[in-house]
């Protein structure tokens, strides 16, 4: 194994045990020139092969466009979490999970398997609010311990609530989109394109940023 | 890129609010984490509560001076703390903040999320913050070119040229790793270097690192991002610009003491007071690590510190039976 040495596997086994129902995993690459897609594949591959509730799907973000609209997907490589009734749970990694980001990618599995966090009350209450459609997007660094905290927060919003879609960004993979939207500290977290914070922030942030987009 | 694995293992165990903990340790880096691992030793009902497991060496590449381990990442170091720790099953209760301590006959500890949780003792072991340098553009350019953690934002700056402000071991480290990623790496100090020697001929072997000592930042600036500082030589007293798209503030580190305040005597740089058994001016209530006005800021320090805590707290729970 490149990725996963005998340690690493065993506690990966041990946690991902924790999981209740299977996820389907779809992970969207393309040819060459792709920065990280045949690396996303076999660490997936690897990843995939710890636990049997795992379901890994190798896409083409051409020859399969169909399925790569369905799920909004526009970069490569980009993987896309299904529940076992392969529904969408609005929920994406764009570049690959490793470094600190595996974290997070192992909490969003959890989630998705029906292994379910709480969120509290008041929390719960002004997230059912949101009435209209938001896009989070958090860019990462696979270097920086402090970002999967917020990948974590954005992804549990979007399994919540059918009106929001979150999305990790790995910066340096998709440098451009990065200069973009102007990502120099990381977590950057932008909504719907205009709200922006940085840092792994609470709930309440997240939300406040969000409630600006409803009046 | 990072294509290493940074897994964290932790067996989480819920807070109790109903009980009256023996001891409860606020901060999980290496202060936090050696007194939860000596009290707990000692047979003692003790839990954590922090922000986060790990504090401040999560942010640090790696660490050379923690004896028994020549060369460790900071957070591989932390990662052996915390598996250590949980092979005694502590409670703790992570991505809380603590607001304010009250002392009845009990010491009480608020949240920010509005929880209690009581206790006969506590251990404050909060740690430092980066301190900020305090000059025109350096808030407004925060984020947009100032960075706090030079690992988490460095890989943002690939082939670009950069600023690290600092004189001490950290700016050094800082101005290492950089060196890897950025095309340019200016090393800005004040003074002289503080770093240790060993770091320092280590970073005189980089050929894109620029040293500039006695140098003074006055002003961050640019457009919409910051393009460059504005600085003072001081021994020939004269102003000018280095252009930089990005400027890392490794200045030290302000200690993390605000909720505090109101009942423990600080020292003028806001450390909580504390005497050789770890003791605050209030029964009860011990500081160890970063948090203390004990000097050299340090692993080491700051571990050895929570085993003094916890064996004083000890003492003074027995004090009470
Ligand atoms: C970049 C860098 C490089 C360094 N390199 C080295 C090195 O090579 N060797 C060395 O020995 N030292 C090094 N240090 C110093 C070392 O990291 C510190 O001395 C040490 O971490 C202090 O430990 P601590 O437990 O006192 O505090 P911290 O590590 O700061 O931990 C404080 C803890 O308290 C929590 N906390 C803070 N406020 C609250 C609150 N209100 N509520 C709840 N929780 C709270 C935090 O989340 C954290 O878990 C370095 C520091 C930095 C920043």
């Amino acid at each position: 194994m490149k990725y996963l040495n005998e340690e690493v596997k065993n506690q990966l086994s041990e946690i991902l045990s924790g999981m209740k129902d299977e996820v389907n995993i779809l992970v969207f690459t393309k040819e060459e020139p792709c920065e990280t897609c045949e690396e996303t594949r076999d660490f997936l591959n690897e990843f995939a092969s710890v636990s049997n509730k795992l379901n890994l799907e190798m896409l083409d973000i051409k020859t399969d466009a169909l399925k790569a609209n369905d799920y909004n997907v526009t970069l490569t490589p980009s993987i896309v979490l299904l529940d076992k009734e392969r529904n969408y749970k609005r929920i994406k990694f764009n570049g690959i999970p490793t470094g600190h980001e595996i974290n997070s990618f192992i909490s969003s599995l959890m989630e998705v398997s029906g292994n379910t966090s709480e969120l509290p009350a008041d929390i719960s209450e002004r997230l059912s609010k949101i009435s209209k459609p938001m896009n989070i997007k958090v860019f990462v660094t696979l270097s920086c311990p402090h970002c999967p905290g917020a990948v974590e927060k954005a992804h549990k919003l979007a399994l919540e609530n059918n009106n929001i879609e979150a999305d990790m960004i790995e910066a340096q993979t998709f440098y451009d989109l990065s200069e973009e939207y102007n990502v120099s500290s990381v977590p950057k977290i932008v909504i719907n394109d205009k709200h922006e914070f940085v840092g792994n922030q609470s709930f309440e942030v997240f939300l406040s940023e969000m409630e600006k987009e409803l009046v | 890129m990072s294509l290493e694995i940074n897994l964290n293992v932790s067996n989480k165990n819920e807070l109790d609010m109903e009980k009256v903990y023996d001891i409860l340790i606020i901060g999980g880096g290496p202060a936090g984490l050696n007194a939860a691992l000596y009290s707990k030793r000692k047979g003692l009902d003790v839990g954590i509560i922090s922000y986060d497991l790990g504090g401040q060496v999560m942010d640090t590449s790696s660490v050379e001076n923690y004896l028994g381990f020549p060369s460790i990442s900071g957070e591989g170091l932390m990662k052996k703390f915390i598996d250590h720790v949980n092979i005694l099953n502590v409670p703790y209760l992570e991505y809380v903040h603590v607001k304010d301590i009250k002392k009845s006959d009990l010491i009480e500890i608020h949240l920010e999320d509005g929880n209690t949780f009581k206790s006969k003792s506590i251990i404050i072991a909060t740690g430092s913050k980066p301190r900020k340098i305090g000059i025109p553009g350096e808030l407004e350019y925060s984020n947009k070119g100032v960075c706090y953690c030079a690992i988490c934002d460095g890989p943002l700056f690939a082939d670009e040229e950069v600023v690290v402000a600092g004189g001490g071991n950290s700016a050094v480290e800082a101005a290492i790793d950089l060196s890897k990623i950025a095309k340019k790496v200016t090393l800005v100090h004040r003074s002289n270097f503080r770093a240790d020697k060993i770091l320092v001929d280590q970073l005189l072997t980089l050929d894109n690192v620029q040293i500039k000592p006695e140098t003074q930042i006055l002003e961050v600036i640019g457009d919409k991002f910051m393009k460059g500082l504005i600085v003072k030589d001081r021994l020939g007293n004269r102003e000018y610009t280095i252009e930089a798209a990005g400027l890392f503030v490794e200045i030290g580190y302000l200690p993390n003491s605000d909720p505090f305040k109101n009942i423990l005597a600080l020292n003028s740089k806001g450390e909580i007071i504390v005497d050789k058994y770890g003791r605050t001016n209030i029964d009860g209530i011990f500081a160890a690590g970063d948090v203390t006005d004990t000097p050299y800021k340090q692993i080491i320090m700051s571990a050895g510190d929570g085993a003094k805590c916890a064996l004083s707290a000890n003492e003074y729970i027995n004090t009470l039976k």
